[in-house]
Formats: C-alpha cells, sequence, structure tokens
C-alpha cells in the first residue's frame, strides 16, 4: 500500500541507497526497499543509540534525504509516512538532547556570535592544516566529506522561508539568490563544488560519496536538515547560517591558498575565492539582517539563534578533530580510501 | 501616481560599526591608480582597514585577532 499515489516513474532516479551501519540504519534501509507504509518492526528503538554514532546518524540521514532528492527505487510515500516519522522523531530527541547537553548553559545571539567574530592568531582548525600542509588527497578526502552538504549547499536553509518576514526574510532570500546562482545554473554554488570536485578528480554525483563519509560528516548535514525541517527550530536554523556564513570567509581564504600550493586547478581554487567575499557580505547581512530583523519581530528566539550557533561550531569541532586526528597519523578520515 | 523608477532612487550605503561600508550593487569602484574595478554582487561589502588582501573588496580581515579557534 502506499500512502500517496506518486507519478509511477518518480522513483527512478537519485543516489543508490547507502549501505547499513547499525540496526537502526538497517531498519529504515530495508523499510525504504519496500512499498510505503510496510510496518516497521516494533522493537526498533533509537533508545540505546549512540546520538552522534554511525548507526543513528546514517539513519536520521536516509530518512532526511527523503525531503531532499531520495534514493533510487524509494516509494514517495515514505517522505510523510508516520511510522518512519514515528522513528524519526525519537532520534530526533535523542539527537537534540545530546546538542542541548554539550553546548552548555543558554545565552544570547549576540554573545554567541561574538565568540565566533575574532580570528585566532593560532587556529589549528582543518583550514589551517590544508592550507600549511595539506596535501592533494587530503584535499581530496575533505571534498569527498564536505560534499554531503555542499552537493546541496543552501539547500536546508531554504526551508526557513515561509517562516520569516519582513526585514529578515528579504535579507534571507538575497542571500540565498546568490548561493543559488543569482540567476544563472553555472553559478549556483552547488554546481561551483561539483566543478571543484571535478578538478580534484573526484565522482560529481549527488549521494556518491556517503558511503565513505564519517559519522561527524553526517551528523554535520543532518544539523542543518533538522534545523530546517523544523519550524519550532527556525531560530537555531538561522544561527546555523550566520555561524557558516561568519566562518566560511576566512576559512575558505585558507582553503584557496592551500588549494593553490598543491596546484589543484582553478575551479576547486574559485570555489573558495568565490567563498572569501561573498561571505565576507553575507556575514553582515545575515548578522544585521536576517539574525537582526528575527530579533525585532520574535525577540523570544535569542537563545535558540545561539543555540544554532553554538551546536554548529559543536559539531563543526567534532568533524574538524576527526579529521586531523586521522590525517596527523598519515591515516584517511573516510570510511574506505579514496 | 506611478512608483518612482528605480533609477532615481538614491543609492543605499550602510555603515557598520567595525567592517566594511556594504552598498548595493552592481558597483564600479575607481581606485587611487585609476583603474577600475567592477562587482555585480547584490550588495557589495567595501573595504575601509586597508586590511584586505582582495582589496577594495572585504575579505574579513577587519575581525580583532586573538581567541583560539578550531574551525
Amino acid at each position: 500500500m502506499s500512502t500517496t499515489a506518486p507519478a509511477a516513474r518518480d522513483h527512478t532516479t537519485g543516489p543508490a541507497l547507502p549501505r547499513s551501519r547499525g540496526e537502526l540504519s538497517r531498519t529504515v534501509r530495508q523499510a525504504l526497499t519496500r512499498p510505503a507504509g510496510t510496518p516497521l518492526p516494533q522493537r526498533v528503538t533509537a533508545e540505546h543509540a549512540d546520538p552522534y554514532g554511525d548507526d543513528l546518524q546514517l539513519a536520521l540521514y536516509l530518512c532526511y534525504e527523503l525531503h531532499y532528492r531520495s534514493f533510487v527505487g524509494v516509494d514517495p510515500g515514505w517522505e510523510w509516512e508516520p511510522g518512519l516519522l514515528r522513528l524519526r522523531a525519537e532520534m530526533e530527541r535523542s539527537f537534540l538532547s545530546a546538542l542541548r547537553a554539550d553546548t552548555g548553559p543558554p545565552r544570547n545571539a549576540a554573545e554567541a556570535l561574538a565568540d565566533i567574530l575574532v580570528e585566532p592568531v593560532d587556529g589549528d582548525g582543518p583550514s589551517h592544516f590544508l592550507k600549511e600542509r595539506g596535501e592533494l588527497w587530503q584535499f581530496r578526502e575533505y571534498a569527498a566529506q564536505r560534499s554531503l552538504y555542499h552537493l546541496k549547499e543552501a539547500d536546508p536553509h531554504a526551508w526557513v522561508i515561509p517562516r520569516l518576514t519582513g526585514r529578515a526574510k528579504a535579507a534571507m532570500v538575497a542571500v540565498e539568490y546568490d548561493e543559488f546562482g543569482a540567476g544563472r545554473p553555472e553559478r549556483i554554488h552547488a554546481q561551483l563544488f561539483a566543478d571543484l570536485m571535478a578538478d580534484l578528480g573526484l565522482d560529481t554525483a549527488y549521494g556518491r560519496y556517503v558511503d565513505t563519509a564519517s559519522a561527524e560528516m553526517l551528523t554535520s548535514v543532518n544539523l542543518m536538515s533538522l534545523f530546517g525541517l523544523h519550524r519550532a527550530l527556525r531560530g537555531a536554523l538561522v544561527g546555523h547560517f550566520a555561524a557558516v556564513e561568519t566562518t566560511s570567509s576566512p576559512g575558505s581564504r585558507r582553503l584557496a591558498h592551500g588549494l593553490r600550493r598543491v596546484g589543484a586547478g582553478p575551479a576547486a581554487v574559485h570555489f573558495y575565492a568565490e567563498h572569501v567575499e561573498a561571505d565576507a557580505v553575507h556575514e553582515q547581512i545575515v548578522r544585521r539582517d536576517v539574525v537582526g530583523g528575527l530579533l525585532e519581530t520574535e525577540p523570544f528566539l535569542d537563545e535558540d539563534i545561539a543555540f544554532g550557533v553554538d551546536a554548529t561550531e559543536w559539531t563543526e569541532t567534532r568533524l574538524g578533530n576527526h579529521l586531523l586526528t586521522a590525517w596527523r597519523d598519515a591515516r584517511t578520515s573516510l570510511r574506505t580510501p579514496l | 501616481m506611478p512608483n518612482e523608477p528605480v533609477e532615481k532612487q538614491p543609492r543605499r550605503v550602510a555603515l557598520t560599526s567595525d567592517g566594511p561600508i556594504l552598498v548595493e550593487g552592481p558597483v564600479e569602484v575607481v581606485l587611487d591608480d585609476g583603474s577600475t574595478v567592477r562587482s555585480d554582487r547584490f550588495t557589495v561589502a567595501l573595504c575601509v582597514c586597508r586590511r584586505s588582501r582582495v582589496y577594495p573588496w572585504c575579505d574579513t580581515s577587519h575581525r580583532d585577532r586573538a581567541k583560539r579557534r578550531t574551525t
């Protein structure tokens, strides 16, 4: 039985379903190979799963991806299937409470943003590593991991648009318009990233590197989908966007520098060089008008915006630590090397 | 009464407390040496701290440099 009546050939395209990484992801994956509405096993629960672990994060990724481009062979009716949504909600509660516990006590947006507006003189994240001593294989791994987000860059943030009004909405749409190429398909940032991948000899197909991506990368991309899909988390989504746009410009400069140093092609360098300038503008607009505008109309979202900033920093730091721990030992950061 | 044509409206320029000047794009900037550069962004951030490595555009080099971060 199907819960909706989609076009007959609606599910013949999209990436292949990734391999499962435990009981939760196996349950979701198996369900998606069947007609929508096929009951899920009753005993499956997210209660005991590590909220940041491979299994829960992949299961969540599978659920979220149904709202983006789905997978080949998957009945589109699963997107709003109550049994699957119930399991997703359980995983989201576990993920969200872990994030709330790990981001510390509530604070306001101005405090959270002030923290990331200061550039360290002794920064040591992945962009610093890649700038100074990254090798080509490490840039390729970085791009393969990041492709889970950059091939749908700015998509999760578009979901917040109907939940905003006035100044915040106008500014959010202006920045998104830029992200989506300002009317030019060849300038869509996701396309610029595909061009970077091609320059690095990577496969540009959407979803191609999900199987090899680490749990930390799945967490980073699931965070945006979580914030984007829930109106209740609109403040956190705006905080997330502000954090990304604020930290992007200096990080992109380091990555462009590193890519030039290893002799990467022009498209690879262009992706990050473009983000140096574009995000220096976006940062100003997001902080002034999106965050500022939202606080004007819904001042009670102040702590949620800060939570969005802090949760982004927390998940990005975890991802950065994972990459650097592997690379400093000359090991791959991926589940299987490229 | 019809709306005033867009081109007759004054160009909006926004000052920020510690960063660039924001100008509605597209803009053409005449540099000190007489050469011109263009940007067709919807908003352009012009560097005023003179530290930008992509001058006259802002690259966030105006930021305070101090505390440690890990991204």
